[in-house]
Parts: C-alpha cells; sequence; structure tokens
C-alpha cells in the first residue's frame, strides 16, 4: 500500500474539518472497500480521516420510523430485534451480502460507498471511464457477464455492488449528512447516480460531506417479503441480479408493493411507475410476470450478460411468490 | 542536458512528508503490546511481522479467503482489511491465544480428530471464525454453519471435516 497521513477523530465538525483541511483525503470506518481498492492502486488517498471513534452507531426508533446510524455495523443492524421485525427485508439484504466476517467489520453507512466491482475498474492495466475519466470503457467490448442491463451509458456499463441498499432503495430510506455548508437530507433515489457521462461520479454526495445516518419510514412490510440474490456460487459472491421485493395484502389483493432490482444498474434499480401499476390488482404469477415485461422492457445487453434481461424477469416472478409464501 | 529519451531522465522527486510513526497499544491474547507502526500497516501485518505472531495466516490479503481471521474485542474479522491504527486500545485474539495453558481449545481438539485440514493453511483463520460464530449465537443447523462459515475458503476441499468439527464442538457447547 502506498504512504499517507492519517488522524483519528473524535467528533462530527472535526470529521469534517479535518477532511477538508487535507488535500485528496478520505473517511475510513469499515475500509473493507477503501483498503482493498488501496492496495490494488485504484484508490490513494493522501489523508484518512478514522471516523470509527465517532459517536453515529446507535439504532433508534423515532416518530416517523428508525434510524440507522451510519456506525453501526452491518452484522448489529441485520440481526437487531427491531430491526428483524420491523424491516425484514433490510435483515435479508444484508445478510445475503459478503461474510460474517466483512459484515462485522462494514458499517452501513460505508455501505453507501462501496464501489463496483467491475473487473476493469480494479484492473489498473485497462481503460476504465469510472477509474480514469476519458479512458474508455473496457467492459462494453469486453467481457461483460457481471455487468448493467438497465441505465447504462456508452461510458460506463458498471453495476453497484451492494445488497443492502436494494434494500434501502425498496424501503424508501432517507440519508442524512452533514458538510461544512451544514446539514441536508437525501432521498435514496436520489443518492447514487446512473453513469451518464460522469461515471467517475457513483454518488450526490458533495466533497467533504460525511454521512451520519439513514432514516427508514415506518412501513407495513413485515410479513409478505423476500430477498432474492442470484449469484456464480451460493454463498459471499457478488448478485448477477437480486430482487428485493415486498407486499402489502388485503387478501389476495395488493394494497402496496416494493421492488428494487440489485447487479443489473450503476445503482438500486426501482420503478415507482411498474410499482403503482400494481397497486389494487391481484397478486397473481401473471401480474407479476407483467410488471417484470415492463420494467425490464428497455433493457440492453452487451452480449455475455444478455441472460441477465431474462433472468432478471424470472426472478422478480419468483422473489414475490416466495414473498407471497411468507408466513 | 536532456537528450531523446526522456524516459531516462532523473525522475523530479516532489518531496512529500512522510507520515510519522505512531505507537498503537493492543492487547493481544492478554497481553499489551505496544508496536511502533505507520499508519498503513494491516492489523495482520502488524501482527505477523511486528507482534512475532506467524499463526494468522496471509491468504489473498484482499478478504476474500478468511485465513487471516482473529477476533477483536470478541467478534471476527478479516485483519487484512483493518489498519492496525484503528484498532488501538483493542483487544485482539489470535490463534496462538485460544488455548488454555497446554490443553487445547475444543475445536482445535476437533479440527484433529476430525481431520478438518490438509494443507493446514486456512486452519488458524478457520477456528478463530468458528470461535466468533459460536459467540455471534446465529448458527443453529448445519447448513447455518455452512452458511456463516462461508467467508473462509479451504483450497485443500476440508469442508465436509470442517464442518462436522465444528458441529461436535457446537452439539457439545448446546447440551453442556
Amino acid at each position: 500500500m502506498h504512504s499517507f497521513s492519517y488522524n483519528r477523530v473524535g467528533e462530527v465538525a472535526e470529521a469534517v474539518t479535518d477532511l477538508n483541511e487535507h488535500s485528496n483525503a478520505k473517511f475510513i470506518a469499515g475500509g473493507t472497500n477503501l483498503l482493498d481498492l488501496m492496495k490494488e492502486n485504484v484508490e490513494h488517498p493522501e489523508h484518512l480521516t478514522d471516523i470509527n471513534r465517532l459517536s453515529l452507531s446507535t439504532i433508534e426508533q423515532t416518530e416517523d420510523g428508525v434510524r440507522l446510524g451510519a456506525l453501526a455495523t452491518n452484522a448489529d443492524t441485520a440481526y437487531l430485534e427491531l430491526i428483524e421485525s420491523q424491516y425484514p427485508l433490510l435483515s435479508k439484504a444484508i445478510l445475503a451480502g459478503a461474510s460474517p466476517q466483512l459484515r462485522n467489520m462494514a458499517t452501513n453507512g460505508g455501505n453507501l460507498f462501496q464501489r463496483t466491482r467491475c473487473y476493469y475498474f480494479y484492473d489498473t492495466a485497462t481503460a476504465c471511464n469510472k477509474r480514469e475519466p476519458g479512458s474508455g470503457c473496457s467492459a462494453i467490448n469486453g467481457i461483460n457477464r457481471i455487468h448493467a442491463i438497465l441505465g447504462t451509458s456508452e461510458q460506463c456499463i458498471a453495476t453497484h455492488p451492494s445488497d443492502m441498499c436494494v434494500a434501502l432503495a425498496a424501503l424508501d430510506a432517507k440519508v442524512n449528512v452533514t458538510g461544512s455548508d451544514g446539514d441536508r437530507t437525501i432521498a435514496f433515489e436520489d443518492f447514487h447516480r446512473l453513469p451518464g457521462d460522469t461515471p467517475h461520479l457513483d454518488n450526490n454526495i458533495r466533497n467533504g460531506e460525511l454521512v451520519t445516518s439513514i432514516d427508514l419510514p415506518t412501513n407495513n412490510f413485515t410479513k409478505n417479503v423476500f430477498y432474492l440474490k442470484l449469484r456464480d456460487r451460493q454463498s459471499y459472491a457478488f448478485a448477477l441480479v437480486s430482487v428485493a421485493a415486498a407486499l402489502e395484502l388485503d387478501g389476495n389483493i395488493i394494497k402496496d408493493i416494493r421492488l428494487a432490482l440489485g447487479g443489473v444498474a450503476h445503482k438500486p434499480w426501482r420503478s415507482k411507475e411498474a410499482e403503482a401499476q400494481m397497486v389494487g390488482k391481484e397478486a397473481t404469477h401473471e401480474n407479476f410476470l407483467t410488471m417484470a415485461e415492463h420494467i425490464l422492457a428497455d433493457a440492453k445487453g452487451f452480449g455475455h450478460n444478455d441472460f441477465k434481461i431474462e433472468l432478471a424477469k424470472r426472478a422478480i416472478v419468483r422473489a414475490f411468490s416466495e414473498a407471497l409464501k411468507a408466513e | 542536458m536532456k537528450n531523446e529519451f526522456s524516459l531516462l531522465d532523473e525522475p523530479e522527486i516532489t518531496a512529500r512528508e512522510l507520515p510519522e510513526y505512531s505507537y498503537v497499544n493492543l492487547r493481544i491474547n492478554g497481553q499489551s503490546h505496544q508496536l511502533k507502526l505507520q499508519p498503513w500497516v494491516s492489523l495482520l501485518d502488524a501482527l505477523r511481522e511486528y507482534a512475532g505472531l506467524t499463526g494468522t495466516k496471509k491468504g489473498c490479503d484482499h478478504g476474500q479467503c478468511g485465513a487471516c481471521t482473529v477476533l477483536v474485542n470478541g467478534k471476527r474479522i478479516n485483519s487484512c482489511l483493518t489498519l492496525a491504527v484503528m484498532k488501538d486500545g483493542d483487544d485482539i485474539t489470535t490463534i496462538e491465544g485460544i488455548a488454555d495453558g497446554e490443553v487445547a481449545h475444543p475445536l482445535q481438539t476437533a479440527f484433529i480428530e476430525h481431520d478438518a485440514f490438509q494443507c493446514g493453511y486456512c486452519t488458524p483463520g478457520q477456528i478463530c471464525s468458528a470461535i466468533g460464530l459460536f459467540n455471534e449465537g446465529k448458527a443453529h443447523t448445519l447448513e447455518d454453519v455452512q452458511e456463516l462459515m462461508s467467508g473462509n475458503i479451504c483450497r485443500c476441499g476440508a469442508y465436509n471435516n470442517i464442518n462436522s468439527a465444528i458441529m461436535e464442538v457446537k452439539n457439545k457447547m448446546d447440551h453442556a
């Protein structure tokens, strides 16, 4: 690993100041993705601001939901009774990702900043617009089995690797951040970006801003939920396609529905329009298939990943049929 | 004078101030250690190269194999993906610290009895991971153990015997 300076901070304001005082600085929390990328020479910060000692690891019930501290670990979040009972979709999604060791280290805030697992992004010998803007995309005409089928651009077809974020997208989470310009709240759908002409930007966080917590609004998705993750091995692998599915039912009629996809785009993929069309309809195989066809209508394969289009449709239908079975 | 082979020119060296060493206090296997480290030293390298505890193994060094698994404050983590300086003041348990004096840890005994290794390189990580698994208390069945041990790769493929060793200790603990 390259050399860098390091400072452990004790207060949120101090963290923001420390980051802004150093050029090319980054926050470090769990470090599971950042240190890996530093060893690969993909990330090379000159200064690390260690935020692990900040008091941001509480998970608490709020007036209208639950607030997840940015520094609560993925494991502590997924196994917390409050989350298991009120947001089972989130628990299931977190536990589908990484390994127990990594979940013990990785934080909720850090999870949002995971970078793509595109092999060309990792391989500094190849061109990559995300790693080096303007250098080109090696994936579009290269090996692209794991790449995106929705929301791609001519510049980048990378996918977002997180499972947790797929559930957060489905659950209408909000991200609270603080920075030298003050605090603000970002709706989850506005947090991550599509690649467009700026694939080097994964999200809409401004330089120097720190995620302090994630809010989950109250919902009734406590029973008929399922997180389906399809991958090359059954455990400890990134998703080819994943589906966060949640239903609120009145008999067999859909009162409310949420669907977000992972492994198919540069951000967790959700279609509120497709969800709205399902409200009031019966929870049947045919209706879920129609929904799936609608969501994947504009999907585009790049050769090796063509299979993901059909896989995603079938995964959507299967995830909802599993969600219906839930007791 | 510059010649046309500019690549052979003396590179211009821009001096960047190197970070200073700092003292990192780690309690490793019940013993206090003060290590003088630069910030980029991973916990794994600190254990092996600075504290002289080479039981913890470096496999992939990227958090994919689990050979470097140790317990920090009782929780299993990949020591290759954390900086030692971030763990200042923490309690670290490595494979060297799990036996009770001369009496092997039940998992160590079970791994021998079940022949739960071939080359043995992943074993310290497997055992530390299994201790973390027991501490977490989320594994109830063999399937749970398989899923929750998936962060530890055994390239010899001794998984069946690793699982039976862990299940035996788990069953004994459950009925103790």
